[in-house]
């Protein structure tokens, strides 16, 4: 419980910062101050300035606003869609499944970068929740697949079965029955997809097919200050630095929600001792 | 801790097989060590049976696991266990396999993970002999073959070349059991050898067994949570109860004369399958979690005797003439408050007729198919996993279905319970053929039949609290949500838990409250009839009884029908008003139950019957056993026939001419007295 709160704290700090951060300075990201090219940290530039003299802060924060955008909603979409698709083909089987699983492998074969690469230029008047949107398509293949074989063993337990006989309705047998029952291992894998997704959007921006200039993400930051990590640290270490912040902050979340969602983990001892004050067996 | 007298030991010492003194195991928990075995003293001679009894987490396997030396790292142990003069506690990796297989050897439960799967069974026992023994690789192969024939299985010689899976659940424990005994241990240990195997095939293995243990004149030590079979094996018994033996004493005395209240409780709980009408008295509550002990009797809170005195100090062993009792009270015969005998729910049999039907089931049959090939899956053949299943329950009446397993009992259910139209023969539920229902009557039934599962912890969602697993069915029968809020708490006092605790998870509740849950789940919305799977198989004995007992209750009270599935024929015995048994999915005999049990008429049903451990030692040894050859043949092969002839007693006797009635003719069911219905030509 105490790593969950300090997840959420820290995410909500990095949300204001992101968001509220900008207005404390006069500078913007696109702003560039040709009397300081590469300067250190200093009154004026807190964080100090890159080579053409944009203002390492404001360039930080903005290119957090879309990081911290584009990494949890594609983790989100893409864990949705992989519970979901997982869950209705394992628990329907026969054709529902054949069909999921087949589109899931090809998917899975379909050479995912390639076709970002061609369909994010014609996409890129439309910003950037498109790449969200391309990101996730890629992403929930996987985590569908183990969803599938998950159900597919939750499906035979007697708890499953049970409803069935009692005639609940299918969806609300997977909704209320197997995704409960499957969230531990949905939200340790979305903790890791964001931090997956904030990745892949680097590298795909480093190509030139993500966030375009003069617009910024921490990946193209990093990217663009990993040459001058040792010489300049300040251009490349305040952006990794909130990046590895942000990957944490969601784990410990994560870590946090799972023991919270998990009625089994917790505090053995109180509870054991709750129920030995019981009642005849 | 108080040791026996020292004379005791040292003369104990002299001939013991085994000798176990003062040993605790604790094991490493996430909050400090949990305590497993505390303070255990055992002595077995050779040539020795002695029972180990206890319910689940009472220590018993952990004291068998210890005294081969097996106790994993993590496992802190003290005290003493001498194999033969030797000690095993402490003793290192090389000492131990010296010591295993040869002075001690082991027979585990589940036998199809003790074999390598890999290697061929007769290579194992050779590879056992090997290596106790400076033999050559064909003489140990040959003694290897000896000793299949030796545990009884037929074609040793062509067996011994077979891999485990081969091999069915009997034979495997057989081969098992060779192993054990290939080197001539001085002490076999035995741990619950029969708990994952059918009556019949128990019955056979614990005659190998007796033989195997005789034929070597090792002493032993067999650990059993069934009383019966402890009854039918022991010379002595030691009962264990919260990690310590609770009383030691002669077989014959000790299920006589039981001292220690536990025991007695335990006596009582158990049903009886040569018994009627008895009611049982259940132990309340459930065992003590060992890391909280105060230091009193750890069995007091569940005792009816109990008073200051023995929540002040833990009691000792003590008493005379090898009967020992860890108890300060002298309890009288009765000591448990003994449940009110319900008066009898269901009128004679002649009224029978009258009473409104509620599941009526003809010629039932189920196959599956067998599939072969990749992408393009072919039918190959099919099993004949129910084939010709009668069933006739009436409104407030429980029939019994018994069976082994594999004998396609829950396939029948889940048919009848998928409330479609069945591949053949007819289900007519409350007397509406279910083959003609629509999607929208068949949701409307579904609330007139509802199902208690065997496994209480799988049953239940571990993610939801249990108010809400008890709504859980009146939401789906569409019911409002105020009629739910008022009826969970009802509904839970029911089956005697607090109407307080709907919002705790089933993790927080014991074995037998949580089935409790399950049987208040099935009765949320008022079933006529209630389907019962192995209720009470995965629940100890002394908890088992309040189940039970909440049953025959609740069917009194509500006028329930049940239909109770179970391979435990004494369960049936107690509940059951009438009995169908079932053999590879047919049903062979169905009658009143007193009839059925007293009066067997079908060979299957004579064999079940006897081969039924009693908890009785004297009348174990007295009864005369049917032991049927061999295991089912594959459902795979439809016969023609009598598909019990092959082990069948009374078509070994037939002549020629009638054998061939067996084999060419299915069996049809005859009537053979009110209500008896038996399908066997010769019965």
């Amino acid at each position: 419980m105490r790593y969950a709160v300090t997840g959420a704290t820290v995410l909500l700090l990095l949300f204001l910062l992101a968001f509220a951060g900008p207005h404390l300075t006069h500078w913007s990201h696109t702003d560039i101050d040709y009397g300081a090219l590469r300067e250190a940290p200093s009154a004026d530039h807190w964080w100090g300035t890159n080579r053409i003299g944009q203002d390492v802060y404001a360039q930080v924060l903005h290119g957090l606003q879309k990081s911290l955008l584009i990494g949890l909603l594609t983790a989100l979409t893409a864990t949705v869609l992989a519970s979901l698709a997982g869950a209705c083909a394992g628990y329907f089987g026969g054709w529902t499944d054949r069909v999921m699983t087949f589109f899931i492998d090809l998917l899975l074969v379909f050479p995912a970068f390639l076709i970002t690469a061609i369909v994010s230029p014609r996409l890129r008047e439309r910003g950037w929740i498109v790449f969200v949107g391309l990101l996730a398509v890629f992403g929930w293949m996987i985590t569908a697949r183990v969803v599938r074989s998950m159900t597919r063993s939750l499906k035979e337990r007697e708890f499953v079965r049970a409803a069935q006989l009692m005639g609940v309705h299918p969806l609300r047998i997977i909704v209320r029955h197997i995704l409960p029952n499957v969230s531990s291992f949905l939200i340790v894998d979305a903790t890791i997809a964001v931090g997956g997704a904030v990745m892949s959007e680097t590298g795909l921006s480093y190509f030139g097919f993500g966030v375009q200039p003069p617009d910024v993400s921490l990946g193209t930051l990093i990217a663009d200050g990993s040459d001058a990590a040792l010489t300049y640290p300040w251009m490349f270490f305040f952006a990794a630095g909130l990046l590895v912040v942000f990957v944490l902050a969601v784990n410990f979340l994560g870590d946090g929600l799972r023991d919270a969602l998990d009625p089994t983990s917790g505090h053995p001892r109180t509870r054991r001792r709750r129920r030995r004050n019981g009642e005849p067996a | 801790m108080t040791a026996p007298p020292a004379d005791v030991i040292t003369s104990a010492r002299t001939d013991a097989a085994l000798a176990v003194r003062g040993l605790h195991v604790d094991f490493d928990g996430p909050a400090g060590p949990v305590p497993a075995v505390r303070g255990v003293d055992l002595t077995l001679r050779r040539g020795e049976v002695l029972g180990l009894v206890g319910e689940s987490g009472s220590g018993k396997s952990t004291v068998a696991l210890a005294a081969m030396g097996l106790l994993p790292r993590t496992a802190r142990v003290r005290g003493s266990v001498l194999a033969g003069g030797t000690e095993v506690l402490g003793a290192g990796e090389k000492a131990l396999s010296r010591l295993r297989g040869r002075r001690i050897a082991m027979v585990f439960q589940d036998p199809l993970s003790a074999l390598t799967p890999v290697h061929r069974v007769g290579d194992q026992i050779a590879e056992a002999v090997r290596t106790h023994q400076d033999t050559g690789r064909d003489q140990a192969r040959r003694r290897a073959v000896e000793l299949l024939d030796l545990v009884g299985i037929p074609d040793p010689e062509r067996r011994a070349r077979a891999y485990p899976h081969e091999f069915s659940g009997g034979m495997r424990q057989r081969a098992m059991i060779a192993m054990a005994v290939a080197n001539a241990p001085d002490v076999i240990l035995a741990d619950e050898p029969t708990t994952a195997l059918d009556v019949t095939v128990q019955a056979q293995i614990l005659d190998v067994l007796r033989t195997a243990q005789r034929e070597t004149g090792a002493a032993l030590l067999l650990v059993s949570h069934d009383l019966g079979v402890i009854a039918g094996m022991a010379d002595r018994v030691a009962v264990m109860y919260a990690g310590r033996v609770v009383e030691s004493a002669p077989a014959d005395e000790l299920f006589a004369a039981p001292r220690m209240p536990y025991t007695i409780g335990l006596l009582g709980a158990v049903p009886r399958p040569d018994t009627d009408g008895r009611p049982l008295t259940p132990v309340p509550g459930s065992p003590p979690d060992l890391r909280l002990l105060t230091g009193g009797c750890p069995f007091a809170p569940r005792c009816p005797l109990a008073d200051e005195a023995c929540a002040a100090d833990e009691p000792a062993l003590a008493g005379t003439g090898g009967h020992v009792a860890a108890c300060v009270k002298t309890p009288g015969p009765e000591p448990y408050p003994v449940p009110e005998p319900l008066p009898p729910a269901r009128a004679a049999d002649a009224a029978r007729d009258e009473l409104p039907p509620v599941l009526r089931v003809q010629g039932l049959a189920k196959t599956f198919p067998v599939l072969k090939g990749g992408v393009f899956r072919r039918r190959v053949g099919s099993v004949y996993a129910v084939d010709g299943v009668d069933l006739d329950i009436r409104k407030g009446e429980t029939l019994g279905l018994v069976g082994e397993s594999g004998s396609g009992k829950s396939t029948a259910l889940m048919e009848i319970l998928r409330l479609a139209a069945p591949e053949a023969g007819e289900i007519e539920l409350l007397g509406r053929p279910v083959a003609a229902l629509t999607r929208r009557e068949a949701h409307a039934l579904r609330g007139s039949v509802q199902i208690v599962f065997q496994d209480p912890m799988a049953s239940l969602d571990p993610r939801m609290p249990v108010g809400e697993i008890v709504a859980e069915p009146l939401r789906a029968q569409g019911r409002g949500r105020a009629a739910v809020a008022g009826r969970v708490p009802e509904l839970l006092e029911l089956v005697g838990l607090e109407a307080g605790h709907a919002g705790r998870f089933p993790h927080e509740f014991s074995g037998g409250q949580r089935q409790r849950i399950g049987i208040a789940r099935a009765l949320a919305v008022e079933p006529e009839l209630l389907v019962l799977d192995e209720p009470v198989s995965a629940l100890d004995v002394s908890v088992q009884a309040g189940v039970l007992n909440l049953l025959q209750r609740l069917k009194h009270e509500l006028r329930l029908a049940y239909l109770f599935v179970s391979h435990d024929l004494a369960v049936v015995r107690h509940v059951a008003d009438r009995v169908s048994v079932m053999y590879l999915g047919r049903t062979v005999e169905t009658g009143p139950v007193g009839e059925v049990f007293a009066r067997p008429r079908h060979p299957y049903t004579q064999a079940l019957l006897s081969a039924v451990p009693v908890p009785d030692p004297a009348r174990e040894r007295a009864r005369e056993r049917i032991l049927l050859a061999g295991d089912p043949p594959s459902p795979v092969v439809r016969d023609e026939g009598c598909r019990f002839r092959g082990r069948c007693v009374l078509y070994a006797g037939l002549g020629s001419a009638e054998r061939s009635r067996c084999e060419g003719l299915r069996p049809g069911a005859r009537e053979s007295g009110a209500g008896h219905v038996v399908a066997c030509h010769f019965a």
